[in-house]
């Protein structure tokens, strides 16, 4: 509804209606608000527009980029496990799968984490701790990700190396199937390390869009839930995560987009090696440590071409997660907008 | 009760003690790895923490020195990424919540916008190395600031509307009705309405890229000396820790946890400051 309608008092307009600049009053001719008003307008759409094609120019100019070693290995770059600079053969296989993997290990351990994280914000925390425990989360979310590296590295691996990987190969190495991802020797770094310290970086991003999620409930809801009687777990379980759902989905996705991308806790920690191992112990690559660690000392063409095609796919993978993420995220708070 | 109800009600019971106690537990342990992490920063920084570390450059392995070149250099880089990004984050941000509202192109700004907020910030450094580097034909720190930008912009655009959107529109109908032009509206009455969460924004977007370090290795880069050439390669913190902290001299790893102290308590105090300080009051 244009503004001028507003001054000529045709009613409340709704919050959220559209605000368009129109002129209020027709300005005399030569008046400055003649000018000034569209200038600000367009000089403020200029830069959201520029946020907006921001996307599209770094998927082109990665892709330009990368181009030569696409052109060089074709298809076959996406599917090829070899990495060799000295022979420039190259291939994502070995970067991707480590990728993959080290997200894989860190949403299986964080989400649960995250979830008891945001149960206890929401339905146990004393009302006082809400705030200060809260911000705690968020501060562990806000510690830079090459302290976590350097923690990884000096602090966590020692230990990981020295009591976790003998009990894990000591217990779950004993199964059948799953036994062979805990074998080989404790050194510490390696895919799982890698994996775990990711979990700690992302735990804090899905606990935080759980809690707020979860916060979204209607207390009528619950409310009807305890007053028949239902314990603190039954009323989370069958009524919080139920409708909550969606978003906490998107939480998920939200904490994926994060862990795909994460470069220097990873770099750390993962050992830089371009293999596939069937053990998670083994060293392995992800996409963005090997960017970190070859990116600079990459003097070919072809070679610094392939480190771009890999960045190229990983800024593919992570748009995907992201947008479902969002899609998922805005899904339920278009819904509590209209329920409650 | 019967037999069968009670042992019912005492499994609901256990079922409930269970997991609220798993919840208790992960939250202890989200705080352990919070206060063990902070530990070992103070415990290995703190040694290291010296007057020099402030007055002297980088050393070379092996002689003593400081760190004053790496945090001249992030202070540069990230001061000028900020300059960047803050004016073109919020007039982003204004026309979003006041212009654009409901448009598509609002909606898909907004969408690609929470993209670039999460997206790998490698990725960002590797874009502006094809673009900036590549073309200049050398490392430098404006690149750098370029790639820190690109990841504070989102911060700000988001925050600025999301801020802008809570001021009431009876706010902007008084100013309107005393005739003042829409952009002096938005100026002087809805945006100092909510300058104290753009602040905070802002606040959130240097601390997010003080400690960045994957954008800066392809862009900025690192230099062993003093230099206030923002054109040439500079030192900074986070690429100092990568480098120092990767290598076998203990020295050097010294000095690497000292700057991850100084880095860490940086944008913690960074985030507390924009947490409680600058917190946007209720408009209602």
């Amino acid at each position: 509804m244009p503004i001028d309608d507003v001054a000529l008092g045709s009613g409340p307009r709704p919050i959220g209606g559209a605000a368009k600049p129109a002129p209020r009053t027709s300005p005399r001719r030569g008046s400055p608000s003649r000018w000034q008003d569209p200038l600000f307008e367009q000089t403020t759409r200029f830069f959201a527009v520029l946020v907006l094609v921001l996307l599209a120019g770094i998927v082109v100019a990665l892709a330009v980029a990368a181009a030569p070693a696409l052109e060089r290995f074709g298809p076959a770059f996406f599917v090829t496990d070899v990495w060799n600079p000295v022979k420039l053969r190259f291939g994502a296989l070995a970067p991707v799968y480590g990728t993959l993997v080290t997200s894989a290990i860190a949403l299986v351990i964080g989400v649960p984490v995250s979830f008891g994280i945001a149960l206890f914000l929401t339905e146990m925390c004393p009302a006082v701790l809400k705030r200060p425990l809260g911000t705690a989360v968020e501060l562990l979310a806000a510690v830079p990700s090459i302290i976590y590296g350097m923690w990884g590295l000096f602090v966590f691996a020692p230990f990981f190396a020295g009591h976790i990987q003998p009990a894990l190969t000591a217990t779950l190495g004993r199964l059948w199937g799953v036994g062979a991802l805990f074998q080989g020797t404790p050194i510490g770094i390696g895919m799982l390390a890698a994996g775990l310290i990711l979990a700690v970086m992302i735990i804090p991003f899905i606990a935080s869009v759980m809690r707020d999620v979860f916060e979204v409930v209607p207390p009528v809801l619950k409310e009807s839930a305890y007053g028949i009687g239902c314990t603190t777990w039954e009323v989370v379980r069958h009524v919080v995560l139920p409708y909550a759902r969606v978003g906490v989905v998107g939480g998920i996705m939200l904490g994926l987009g994060r862990a795909l991308g994460e470069t220097m806790a990873v770099t750390f920690v993962i050992g830089n090696a371009f293999r596939i191992h069937r053990s998670l112990f083994e060293p392995g690559n992800s996409i963005a440590s090997a960017l970190a660690n070859e990116f600079n000392e990459a003097s070919d063409p072809v070679h610094r071409a392939s480190l771009i095609a890999l960045g190229l796919v990983l800024f593919a993978l992570t748009l995907v997660v992201l947008a479902a993420s969002r899609v998922l995220i805005g899904h339920l708070a278009r819904r509590a907008g209209t329920t409650t | 009760m019967s037999n069968a109800r009670r042992a019912l009600y005492r499994r609901r019971v256990w079922v409930n003690r269970i997991n609220l106690a798993m919840s208790l537990m992960t939250m202890a342990l989200g705080m352990l790895f919070l206060l063990w992490i902070l530990a070992v920063l103070f415990g290995k920084g703190l040694g290291a923490m010296s007057l020099g570390l402030f007055t002297r450059m980088t050393p070379p392995p092996g002689a003593a020195g400081g760190l004053a070149n790496a945090i001249y250099g992030s202070v540069a880089i990230v001061g000028t990424a900020t300059l960047i990004s803050t004016p073109i984050g919020i007039l982003a941000g204004i026309w979003l919540a006041e212009y654009g509202r409901d448009r598509w192109l609002a909606e898909a700004t907004r969408f690609v916008n929470d993209m670039l907020l999460s997206a790998p910030s490698i990725v960002l450094g590797l874009f502006v190395y094809t673009v900036y580097v590549v073309r200049v034909g050398h490392f430098s720190g404006w690149a750098g600031s370029m790639a820190l930008a690109l990841i504070a912009i989102p911060v700000v655009v988001r925050t600025t509307e999301n801020m802008l959107r809570l001021v009431p529109h009876s706010l902007r109908e008084a100013a309107i009705a005393l005739g003042a032009p829409m952009w002096r509206v938005i100026l002087i009455v809805t945006l100092k309405a909510v300058r104290g969460g753009v602040v905070t924004g802002i606040l959130l977007a240097v601390a997010r890229i003080s400690g960045e370090t994957a954008p800066l290795l392809f862009t900025a880069l690192n230099n062993q000396f003093w230099s206030a050439d923002m054109t040439g390669p500079m030192a900074n913190l986070p690429v100092v820790i990568f480098q120092f902290a990767m290598s076998p001299f203990a020295d050097w790893q010294a000095l690497a946890w000292a700057a991850a102290l100084l880095i860490t308590l940086t944008v913690l105090l960074l985030n507390i400051l924009a947490r409680t300080a600058f917190r946007q009051r209720s408009l209602r």
